[in-house]
């Protein structure tokens, strides 16, 4: 007998009735992985966010309609149908979840992080922000204003940290190291 | 079980952006969840069904298992359900047929379980 676990055999058994069907190719299978652990990660949300950093006009456009400014980058990965980008401010401080699975933007952000999708962080953060701010590092003012955005299947958010104070002094690359993936979440300054 | 100090400290602590394989965690923990996210993205390329769809059938499945789960929370465990619901509801495959060929994949003698 077989020890391989019962998900990974009935992966393995749904996969190979596609196949038989005609429906799905292996090799088509093996690009999305490597696509996706290879290729798209955080860092096409970074050159957007350091994007708007040096560049005020395209902040502007960012803002304005997420979708349409991102259209250049032509990220691979879709499924950023409509994407909104909310900016972090001394007065307020977006945090992104999906209270009902696991909405994500994936061409910018790659695949989410487990705790992104654990029941915990989608009920908590919504009814304890600060809270589970706390818990991920971040401190912030009494008088800051908090803001969830709650993603869905129509609309996706990713955060627009605020600008290093010493960005003027740094080079395209080292903005982009500063850039974490945690911050366009909302979960990391 | 909730968001632990250790997992926040950890995810906070995270600094420089690295690839998703460097950032805190593989993208899929183990290969088999890389083939149904595969598969899911794969099928819904070829027109099998629309991306919301299977999002519907997702959260069908979180919410299932949310109501009653006091296990460790498996995400693509729901994924896998979903996706199988979805294709059965469209009738590209049936539960039956999943059910005897993992069993056939289960009695395979080892060194074939790969």
């Amino acid at each position: 007998m077989s020890e391989a676990k019962p998900q990974a055999l009935r992966a393995e058994a749904l996969e190979s009735i596609l196949i038989e069907r005609g429906l799905l190719k292996a090799e088509a299978v093996d690009e999305v992985i490597a696509l996706f652990n290879e290729r798209i990660g955080p860092m096409n949300g970074a050159q957007v966010v350091v994007k708007a950093w040096r560049d005020p006009d395209f902040k502007a456009r960012l803002l304005a309609d997420g979708t349409e400014a991102i259209k250049p980058f032509d990220f691979s990965g879709g499924q950023v149908d409509k994407l909104v980008v909310v900016e972090n401010t001394p007065n307020v401080h977006n945090v992104v979840v999906c209270t009902l699975c696991s909405c994500y933007p994936w061409a910018l952000l790659g695949l989410p992080p487990r705790w992104y999708k654990d029941p915990a962080y989608r009920s908590r953060v919504v009814r304890e922000p600060r809270a589970v701010l706390k818990e991920f590092g971040v401190e912030l003012d009494e008088g800051t204003e908090v803001r969830v955005w709650d993603s869905s299947a129509e609309i996706r958010y990713l955060v627009l940290p605020q600008v290093p104070e010493d960005a003027a002094d740094l080079s395209e690359q080292a903005l982009l190291d500063r850039v974490s993936r945690d911050a366009m979440i909302g979960v990391a300054l | 079980m909730g968001l632990s100090l250790d997992t926040a400290g950890k995810f906070a602590l995270e600094g420089p952006l690295a690839p998703p394989m460097a950032n805190g965690e593989l993208a899929f923990a183990e290969p088999w969840q890389g083939r149904v996210f595969g598969m899911a993205w794969t099928l819904c390329e070829s027109g099998c069904f629309e991306w919301p769809e299977f999002q519907a059938s997702l959260i069908e499945a979180i919410a299932r298992h949310d109501e009653m789960h006091d296990d460790e929370y498996a995400y693509y465990d729901r994924f896998q359900e979903a996706l199988e619901a979805l294709l059965i509801a469209k009738g590209l495959a049936t539960c039956a047929g999943l059910e005897s060929r993992q069993q056939a994949l289960a009695e395979r003698p080892h060194g074939h379980d790969h």
